[in-house]
Formats: structure tokens, sequence, C-alpha cells
């Protein structure tokens, strides 16, 4: 039962994706694919005025840009908040931390302001700049670097002569590798399905992301939902393949997260 | 901190909630490594500092700067004091679209929270095969994004041909129900979204709890006799409690967030605005009519919204406490 009712959505895509609307608008409607999926899937990619292949590839650029720098930036300030001794860091992240109760809502109008500013409106750079970093990821790094690397350890190197650069890279690094993969899974995944900051910040379709070119298709063609169900099969397929590698990896990351919260 | 992942950062994994209590301990009981130079803290932090100061803390500050401006995009802007404020409060859709908001908060939060710890506690069970396979199928719809689940779900919920429609007709529930016309269809069915998408993984922080759960105490319970329902109710449940509040809370905040779902049933929040949300009616003043100092003072009629309801949960949570240990 728990796994049709996860499942069943992603089924029921590829049904009315794979038949007619006749069949699908039936009593009761036909529950097994058809074999039209080729074709819709064609329809899709070849939508006027819909890039799904440029949307692809844009979503994969600023998922990837944003996974990457958050863990790197992330890694970084985290290790100095958890291990390095400097005037205020207990009273900086303390306010790190409480600003993110605050709603995104508040900052998004003075964001785009400051996005328009930068002349980065209608560019993948105004989705990857403004996400280079988050407080999330600064405390996530903060706690897993915290509680993975003992201080003698640390203190051992140093006392060998190592410098505080060469201790992060060769040390700290390494052990959180795994965590820090983990981070960068989840916002590789908050930023494929964003939709909220790509649909204020992109214009022209052939920058659109993927989600954002998603709902291009329901206007277009109103009452096909071959069409539309083809095109959410299509945007998240790749993350289900991404998820049969990762998925076990990412349970861990949410359970653990709830743990040691 | 960015806006792009902030709506999602509320609900990740590492309870920004629960763990700033246990950071604020250890910040005090941590006393970083000695023998390293303190003073290279500085270089680390500063690329997170400076983006942060730039994307996330000027903005905020800006937000309010804003709210008191007639703000033009093209034009000159004229300060207008407390206006937008003032008209926000008497705007009747404020007020709808924070009803719509609550009730759909509501609908979506308290069944999805009971089904969670149900299940959670099915998959507790210890000679159950195949864990790691339910787990893992249990987060598939947490990554799948809004726009698909409204897609197949605004088709499921479909008036004349959906299969939720066909379903109960045939149990003699209801013919041909309207899930976009209807006030309280309309929340059910967006409600339906956000139960679907963040089920799994509220079930999977209520399993990792009551994993965390020491065995002893079921073991000295079932000593004493206590059937599997007053073993639920009264080791598990009490032991919940935080993470309750937690879901709660994280729940509430992305409660106060939803968009993209209202927004694609219909861009406008429905024909009698029935499903207008608080973020919708944002966005609509923002970015269609170009209001910008308005839709700032909405942000920040949201941002005491959730002020409130933190307070309010800070001295719910204080109490029970204290009447725990009384």
């Amino acid at each position: 039962m728990l796994v049709f009712l996860s499942i069943f959505p992603f089924y029921w895509m590829f049904v009315v994706a794979s038949n007619t609307n006749a069949e699908i608008s039936k009593s009761p409607p036909s529950l097994i694919p058809g074999g039209r999926f080729l074709i819709v899937a064609r329809k899709v990619l070849s939508a006027q005025g819909v890039y799904f292949n440029s949307a692809l590839l844009n979503t994969f650029i600023v998922g990837i840009s944003i996974a990457v720098a958050q863990v790197i930036f992330s890694a970084i300030a985290g290790f100095a908040f958890a291990k390095l001794d400097f005037k205020g860091r207990k009273g900086l992240i303390l306010f790190v931390i409480g600003t993110m109760m605050l709603p995104s809502q508040l900052g998004i109008i003075p964001l785009f302001l400051l996005v328009k500013n930068l002349h980065m409106i209608d560019t993948l750079y105004g989705l990857i700049v403004p996400a280079l970093i988050t407080a999330f990821g600064v405390f996530w790094m903060r706690q897993i670097i915290d509680a993975q690397i003992p201080n003698e350890l640390l203190e051992a190197a140093s006392i060998d002569g190592a410098s505080v650069p060469r201790i992060f890279f060769k040390i700290v690094l390494p052990i959180v590798r795994q965590s820090g993969f983990v981070l960068g899974l989840f916002a590789f995944l908050a930023a494929w399905n964003d939709y909220l900051w790509p649909t204020i910040v992109l214009q022209s379709p052939r920058h659109f992301t993927l989600q954002v070119a998603l709902t291009q298709l329901k206007p277009m063609y109103g009452l096909d939902y071959g069409l539309q169900m083809g095109g959410a099969f299509l945007a998240t397929a790749p993350l289900l393949i991404l998820f049969m590698f990762v998925g076990r990896k990412l349970v861990t990351g949410v359970m653990d997260g709830a743990v040691k919260g | 901190m960015a806006v792009l992942n902030e709506r999602e950062r509320s609900k990740k994994p590492l309870s920004p909630w629960k763990s700033k209590k246990t950071s604020d301990k250890k910040a005090v009981a941590f006393p970083g490594v000695k023998s390293l130079n303190g003073r290279w803290g500085y270089l680390y932090v500063a690329p997170f500092v400076i983006m942060f100061v730039i994307f996330g803390l000027a903005p905020v500050f800006y937000s309010v700067y804003i709210s008191f401006f007639h703000w033009d995009p093209l034009g000159t802007s004229t300060f207008t004091g407390f206006r937008n404020f003032n008209l926000l409060l008497h705007d009747s859709d404020l007020w709808l679209a924070l009803r719509n908001t609550f009730s759909i908060w509501a609908l979506s939060t308290f069944p999805q929270m009971f089904m969670a710890i149900g299940l959670a506690n099915l998959l507790r069970n210890t000679r159950l095969r195949g864990k790691s396979f339910f787990r893992t199928i249990l987060l598939v719809p947490n990554i799948t994004s809004v726009i698909a689940i409204t897609i197949v779900f605004s088709q499921l919920f479909g008036r004349d041909f959906g299969i939720i429609n066909d379903f109960l007709g045939w149990a003699g529930l209801g013919h041909h129900i309207d899930f976009i016309e209807g006030v309280i269809p309309s929340h059910v069915q967006i409600a339906t979204m956000i139960t679907w998408r963040w089920i799994g993984y509220n079930t999977l922080i209520f399993l990792a709890s009551m994993l965390a759960i020491p065995n002893e105490l079921f073991e000295s319970s079932s000593v004493d006799g206590a059937s599997k329902w007053q073993q639920f109710r009264f080791v598990t449940l009490p032991q919940l409690k935080n993470t309750i509040t937690f879901v709660l809370i994280v729940g509430t905040i992305g409660g106060l967030q939803v968009f993209a779902e209202p927004q694609q049933l219909a861009a406008d929040g429905g024909s009698s605005k029935q499903f207008l949300t608080l973020t919708l009616f944002l966005y609509n003043q923002a970015f269609v009519n170009n209001k910008y100092g308005y839709a700032a003072a909405i942000g920040i009629f949201i941002t005491f919204i959730v002020l409130i309801i933190s307070a309010v949960n800070f001295v719910i949570s204080r109490k029970i406490s204290n009447d725990g240990t009384r």
C-alpha cells in the first residue's frame, strides 16, 4: 500500500503520457500504459517556444554550480565555526542561526531589485549567485565537523607543525567528504525543484529551468493531459535515476539530522 | 543565505529549531582547538560572511525600507510612511489569503502528522523485511517537483474525468466534486499534494526519533504487562514530543510559503480567490501588479505571523516541559 501510494503518481504520469486523451477520459479510465509515450515525448521536446533540452541543460548547470559552491563554502566556514577560536565566533554563529527563522518572503523583493541592479535578471547567474551560500549549509557543516572530528586529532597535527590550511585540506575535508556529499545532494535537489525564484528571475524561454518550462505546457496545450504529463515525466526522470543511486544516502542524511537535532 | 533554497531549507533534515538548542550548549562548552591560530578563522568565514551580508541580511533590512515607499520600478519612488501597512490591513484579500493559508495548513499538517507517526510505528518493527527499501521508497515523493506533482494531482482531482471523482462516485460519497471551484475541496486538493510530498520525509523523522528511544523502556513496560497500544501511548508518544514540535514548526513555516500549487491551479488564486495564499498574494502584488512597496509590507506581515507562532510555540513547549518535571 505504502509503495503503491508513493509510486502511483509516477506510474499515472506515464499512463496518461502514453495514452490518448480519449482513453484517459473514459470511465473507467485506462490504467495501463499505452504505446504513445515516444510520440508524446517527441512532441514535448519539439513544442513551439518551449526549449526543453536547453531547460534540462540550464537546470543541470544551476544545480551543480549551487551544490558544489555550497559544499565548499559551507565546509570552509563550518570548519572555522567549529574549530577555530576567533573573537565573535559564538555571537556570529548564533546570529546566523537566528536569521534562519526569518521567512524567505521577507527578503525576496529587495533580492530581486539587487539581482536586477547587478544585471543578472534573465540569466542563470541570477539563480546561482544568491544561492552560493546558505546559513543552513554552514550550520550543517559546523555540526558535522564538530561531531566527527575530535579536537585531539587537530591538536596533534598542529603540534607536528601542520598549518591551518594544511589541516583543513588534509585532515578535515577527507573526514567530512561523505556528509559534504549529502549536503550537496540536498542543495542539488532543491535547486532542481525550485520554482518561485526562477520564475521571478528568468524571462525568456531559452533561459528557463525545467520547472518553469513545465509550466509553459499548460496554457499551450490546455486539455492535452498526455503532453503535460509527458513533460512532467521527462522532468522528473533524471532525478529518479539519480535517486536509485543515492536514495539510501539521502535517507541516512534525513534520519541522522533528525536524531542529532 | 539565498531565497532560492530557503523554502527547502526550512524543511531540511538537520532541524534548525531543535539543533539550535544543542548548538547553544555546545558553543558554550566547546572552546575550539587551542593550538591552532584562531585568527585564520576570520579568513575562513570571510567568503560566507560577505555573501551572507549581501544576499541574506541586506535584503531583509531593505525590505523594511521599501515597505515605507510607494515604490515605482520605473519612475520615482515616494515616501508614504505607514500607508502601505494601513492599506494592507484594510485589504480584504489579505484576510482571505490568511484564511486560505491556515485552512490549507491545517488540512495538510494534522492528518499528515497522524499518518506519519502511524507509518513510523509500523516501520519500527525490527522483524520487518526490506527495511531500507521501504525507507528509500518513502523519500521518492519528496524529490519530486511541486510542478510535476501539481500536474498529476490536478488531473487525478479533475471534475469530470479524474479518477478520484470516479472513485468517490463508485463509493457513493459524491459526484463530480469540483476540486477547484469549491473552497474546501480546493484546499483539500492542495493539502493532498503537500501531504503526498512530505509524509514520507516526516515519517523518516519520526522513525529516527523512535529508534532513538532506549529499548529498556519498552522491555520494562512489557514486563509490567502493557499492551501494544499502551506502549505506543505511554512510552513512544511522550518520547516524540520534541519531534512533534519540530515537525509542527517546520510545517508551519512551509505552510506559509505555499505558492506553486495554488498558482498552477489558477494564477489569480481562483475565481473567487478561494485558494489565494499569502505568498501567492505577495508574488502577484510584486511581480504582476508591480507594487513592490505593498508586497514588501506583505512580507513583513508574514514575518510577524512566523514570529507570533514561534513565540506561542515557545510558551507552550516550555509549559509542557515544566508540567513534566513537576
